[in-house]
């Protein structure tokens, strides 16, 4: 019998996109070695509960992993945590390892993330400035609210009112600062920022828009004591906490001459300019069938359908991707979920009044449904992705009359 | 401690083990049990680990609320014993529970 030499498959990245896609192979009953390489100590883990549940310290470190490491190591494939990627050599088909190793791949998937957009300004390196985007830093934010601490907040997008959520619950003194005149600009319209930004000053956070910040005041020992604004103003401070986006993080696939533009370039099939490099998740500019142009999207539901559409292209299958994207925001007692990109709207209809008790808000688009903002009104989500996907049309009229049944626009 | 059968769509059947406080889905999840999503990790966000209970263990799982049963009402597959597997802790009344798993997530 040939003894044939398995193909090994190296996943760069410790998030959903990377977990996910070991999932899939291993459901899949992939033949080829997997090995994971992730900069991180830990097995893959899920983000969202870190401005939530994890930093509120409402559930331990190990539910965050995706999976028990085990799992993954019974099956067969292989984990290299903490052990950083330093580079790519398309020729010799192996990435160079920072332990000075080197490993050879067959097929190369880069599911690299993001990293946090840095608020360079006077004082940016005073202690006390915290930024938030793995179990480290929310360990590190976390140690510090205690009651009576002042946090300050820069940025009043979902992590930066995540984070006021789950502090102020805390006993923690919160300020909001967004230099936008609304909250949450980018992602959601203006029903939804005036309800979140009512439901924030009724918690007791001092939420403050238009605010543009300048930079920090020092205090004893290097640490921040404040938060300089344009206007001239300032914001005594014990804790800041800088939430004003992620960029992808691509640094590996430009350094190795793969096509780039905001997020690594890949098609309907994850795959890149290189045949045998997939790139799934935040790092990736993507095709997705569903929309014309290409889009880079921070979302779980975009990190796990392109890790599903990785594995069906690893297996050689042709799955493109082509679905809707969703979202989801906890806050206080509101769960907020989000279904398309309603940014290209020409009409908002709300369903509902906008409190506690269920809200929605459809974005058309030429009389058709492109988004939906539903407010602890989980029918108007699971509608909503439907009407979506089919880019429906469905009068106004009807999408606000609460008489009738959502399920019925169908 | 006890185990719990997942039954896929194909009938392909997975004893699994579980600890009691975990959920459905969380033990589906970890065992990488194919046909539950479980995409939004347990936050009754996505409805994606949508399963049904084997009749006669259905009342043990407690009750569906009002959000689980606003995003059950949209799924194809929806039983009489559905249930989304994130919000059903574990108890350890649940060893030898059967639990079936519909052809597709929403």
């Amino acid at each position: 019998m040939v003894n044939k030499k398995k193909d090994t498959t190296v996943i760069v990245g410790g998030g959903h996109a990377a977990g996910t896609l070991l999932t899939a192979l291993l459901q899949k009953k992939y033949q080829h070695e997997v090995v994971l390489v992730s900069d991180e100590p830990h097995p893959p883990y899920q983000r969202p509960p870190l401005s939530k549940s994890y930093l509120a310290g409402e559930v331990d470190q190990s539910s965050l992993y995706l999976k028990p490491r085990s799992v993954y190591e019974n099956a067969g494939q292989q984990l290299r945590l903490g052990v950083r990627v330093e580079g790519i050599d398309r020729y010799a088909k192996s990435i160079k390892l920072s332990d000075q190793s080197t490993l050879k791949y067959d097929r190369l998937v880069l599911a690299t993330g993001s990293h946090v957009r840095r608020l360079k300004a006077p004082g940016s390196d005073l202690k006390g400035i915290h930024y938030l985007h793995d179990i480290a830093d929310t360990d590190a934010l976390r140690n510090q609210l205690v009651p009576g601490k002042r946090l300050v907040i820069v940025g009043g997008g979902y992590i930066g009112l995540e984070v006021a959520a789950s502090a102020i619950k805390k006993g923690v003194n919160v300020t909001v600062l967004e230099a936008a005149e609304r909250l949450m600009q980018r992602v959601t319209g203006p029903e939804m920022s005036t309800f979140f930004y009512a439901k924030h000053t009724a918690a007791g956070v001092d939420v403050r828009l238009g605010t543009a910040v300048t930079g920090f005041e020092a205090g004893d020992k290097g640490r921040v004591a404040g938060v300089t604004l344009a206007d001239g103003g300032n914001v005594p401070a014990d804790i800041v906490l800088v939430s004003i986006g992620v960029i992808p993080e691509t640094t590996l696939a430009e350094n190795a001459g793969l096509l780039c533009d905001d997020g690594i370039v890949v098609d309907e099939f994850t795959r890149t300019d290189d045949r045998d490099i997939l790139a799934i998740g935040d790092c990736t500019r993507h095709r997705n069938l569903f929309f014309e142009k290409m889009q880079r999207l921070e979302s779980v539901a975009n990190a796990v359908d392109q890790a599903r559409t990785a594995a069906a292209t690893l297996m050689g299958e042709e799955m493109p991707y082509d679905s809707a994207p969703w979202f989801w925001s906890n806050q206080y007692d509101v769960r907020l979920q989000m279904v398309g990109l309603s940014q290209n709207h020409d009409q908002r209809v709300l369903r509902g009044t906008t409190n506690d008790k269920g809200f929605a808000v459809f974005y058309l688009l030429e009389g058709c449904v492109i988004a939906v903002d539903a407010v602890n009104l989980p029918i108007a989500f699971m509608v909503g992705k439907q009407l979506v996907q089919q880019r429906k049309s469905v009068s106004a009229d009807a999408l606000s009359n609460t008489d009738i049944e959502l399920k019925s626009l169908i | 401690m006890g185990k719990i059968i997942f039954i896929e769509h194909d009938d392909t059947e997975h004893v699994t083990e579980f600890r009691a406080g975990s959920t459905l889905m969380q033990v589906a999840v970890d065992n990488a049990v194919p046909g539950i999503d479980g995409d939004c990790g347990g936050e009754c966000a996505c409805g994606t680990c949508h399963m049904i209970v084997a009749d006669e263990w259905f009342g043990n799982t407690g009750t569906v609320g009002d959000a689980e049963e606003q995003m059950l009402s949209m799924t194809p597959e929806r039983a009489r014993t559905s249930r989304l597997g994130c919000q059903v802790e574990i108890t350890e009344a649940m060893d030898g529970m059967t639990v079936h798993l519909p052809e597709f997530q929403m």
